[in-house]
């Protein structure tokens, strides 16, 4: 296995302008759409599914299968579950016309 | 590069794009859903590029049905089924599944190629998977005990071992040893091992020290570890899905926890290491349960809101207990119509995690601006005729303004300052940080004591009748 310097950079430079992006993404967010924010960033991370894929695309031994299996249906579990509880959480928070303006005092 | 590999580095741009997108539309009410089936979308884009075009997949293709078949399942039923309550420990849980999905992929690699023999492997490499490894299983355990905690099967006490800060230093200490040695020495397969095992038991260590009122910023943390450690998975698999996904994760999991911990108004050291709910015990001891609390019937209550101009609920963890929040938003349309001003204050804080008040109000149709942030309304306490607290405790406690005690400096609604507090309360005992609170002694103060839910239906009828 090589690691060129330029993948390394590469890395590097992918690290820390997505750290970046979700510092900024996320300081805007009202506290009232923390658990969703919160449940929606769950459900992105829920991409290790993929890892877990490619593992099993390589998998020989029964080792590296059964790791393969478990990666797979926990990565799933992550995505499916978050994506769909976080839907279920927002599906409440529908506009409802007539509501928008603020009658305070 | 052939032009497969340059689709797929295409396909890894375009997902990338709809997360950063989907944490974005998060950031408001009206496209927060989009954002999240445009997240959704990529996820399932990436995926099934994943399958068709990875060498390998087809034959292997039994294992991503199968297990892809056993997750997709549970996920959705867990997802479908679990009650709005019980939402942060649903977020632990789905958490904790992919920190362990990290982690056995971190495992799987390393077994791979130190297996291959021919000298170390290269030192980024296997400081991404040993990194990969001991996230990924401290997020894991973690979200279990979390996950316990808040369900209530595990003590939502802090739970101290005897001597923990030298059992947390051993491991720690055995943990960067083992991981130095490994990376630089010997790539040592049954060490490896042990670095996993001491990072699930890690998980475990850590956390149950933390009490249950914590627990959101924990699930928070522990939310974005688990984006570190599958960006570390990206770099060790050589994916750019998985590091730009992971690191957006870890960075803005990590911004959310600051905010949570300062709506407390405190470090997160403070929350980590501090055992919340085991200092302050005297202030605890002195004041219990002797003074005196009024109670006031729910008739006399309804009036006092019906007469008055304006009125702010103060919802809190009981109400959600007591899945009270329909019959809430009743008794606001019935005030409404009597021309009451009628706000909700939500503390940051309340329920068990940021927003979680505004889930369930919102799943009652309370319109999302009546629903006030607590620097929004805090002023407006003084020239309100009632402050109606449902099943709040700590976040009105107002010993959170003297020193000395566990909550002290953690900024509160001013309930205090209405004409009239009325409280419902389930029963006299303490609230979920276990520290009595004066404001229910307070001479402005009436309890109405019972489950939230039949309370504020007996607080409907008697608005009706007003």
């Amino acid at each position: 296995m090589e690691l060129s310097a330029f993948e390394l950079l590469s890395a590097l430079f992918i690290l820390v302008l997505a750290a970046v992006v979700g510092y900024e993404v996320v300081s805007k967010v009202p506290t009232m759409l923390h658990t969703p924010l919160m449940s929606g960033a769950n459900a992105v991370h829920g991409v290790i599914v993929v890892g877990a894929m490619l593992v099993a695309a390589t998998s020989e031994g029964p080792i590296r299968i059964a790791l393969a299996l478990v990666g797979v249906i926990l990565g799933t579990i992550n995505v499916v579950g978050g994506f769909v509880v976080t839907d279920r959480m927002l599906e409440m928070f529908k506009k409802r016309p007539g509501e928008q303006t603020r009658e305070r005092r | 590069m052939d032009a497969l590999e340059v689709l797929t580095y295409i396909v890894w741009l375009v997902a990338s794009v709809t997360f950063i997108l989907a944490l974005k539309f998060l950031a408001s009410p009206s496209t927060a859903r989009r954002g999240n089936q445009l997240g959704a979308a990529g996820m399932a884009l990436v995926i099934a590029w994943t399958f068709f075009t990875v060498e390998g997949m087809l034959e292997n293709w039994w294992i991503i049905v199968v297990g892809g078949a056993i997750g997709a399942v549970a996920g959705f039923m867990g997802a479908k089924r679990v009650p709005m309550t019980a939402m942060p420990q649903m977020v632990a849980i789905f958490n904790g599944a992919g920190g362990g999905a990290a982690a056995v992929v971190a495992v799987a690699e390393f077994l791979e190629f130190a297996d291959h023999g021919a000298g170390l492997l290269p030192l980024p490499f296997v400081i991404a998977t040993l990194l990969g490894a001991v996230i990924g299983s401290v997020a894991l355990t973690g979200s279990i005990v979390a996950f316990g905690k808040l369900q209530g099967i595990v003590t939502a006490r802090p739970y101290m071992l005897p001597g923990q800060q030298i059992i947390t230093g051993a491991i720690f200490i055995a943990l960067l040893g083992i991981g130095v040695y490994v990376a630089a020495v010997d790539n040592n397969i049954p060490l490896f091992l042990v670095f996993c095992v001491l990072a699930l038991v890690a998980g475990v260590v850590l956390t149950m020290p933390i009490g249950g009122a914590d627990m959101p910023v924990v699930v928070s943390l522990l939310n974005s570890y688990t984006g570190i450690a599958v960006a570390a998975s990206g770099f060790v698999l050589g994916n750019y899905a998985l590091l730009i996904a992971g690191t957006l994760v870890g960075a803005s999991g990590a911004i959310l926890t600051q905010l949570m911990c300062r709506a407390m108004n405190r470090s997160l050291f403070n929350v980590l290491f501090a055992g919340f709910g085991t200092a302050g015990g005297a202030i605890a001891a002195g004041e219990e349960g002797e003074e005196q609390l009024r109670e006031i019937t729910a008739e006399d209550a309804a009036v006092l809101m019906a007469y008055g101009k304006r009125v702010i609920i103060v919802p809190g963890y009981g109400m959600a207990v007591a899945q009270a929040q329909g019959p809430v938003r009743e008794l606001m349309d019935l005030l409404v119509a009597k021309g009451v001003d009628v706000q909700f204050a939500i503390h940051p804080v309340a329920g068990r995690m940021p927003g979680h008040m505004n889930v369930l109000l919102a799943e009652a149709n309370v319109p999302y601006d009546r629903l006030q942030e607590m620097d929004e309304i805090n002023d407006d306490f003084a020239d309100t005729d009632v402050a109606l607290v449902i099943g709040a405790n700590d976040v009105v406690n107002p010993v959170a303004r003297e020193e000395g005690s566990p909550i002290s400096g953690m900024p509160i609604l001013n309930v205090d300052a209405a004409q009239n507090i009325i409280v419902l309360k389930r029963g006299r005992g303490a609230g979920f940080a276990g520290i009595p609170n004066p404001l229910f002694s307070n001479e402005k103060t009436k309890m109405l004591f019972g489950d939230a839910k039949p309370s504020v239906e007996e607080l409907v009828q008697g608005v009706k009748l007003a």
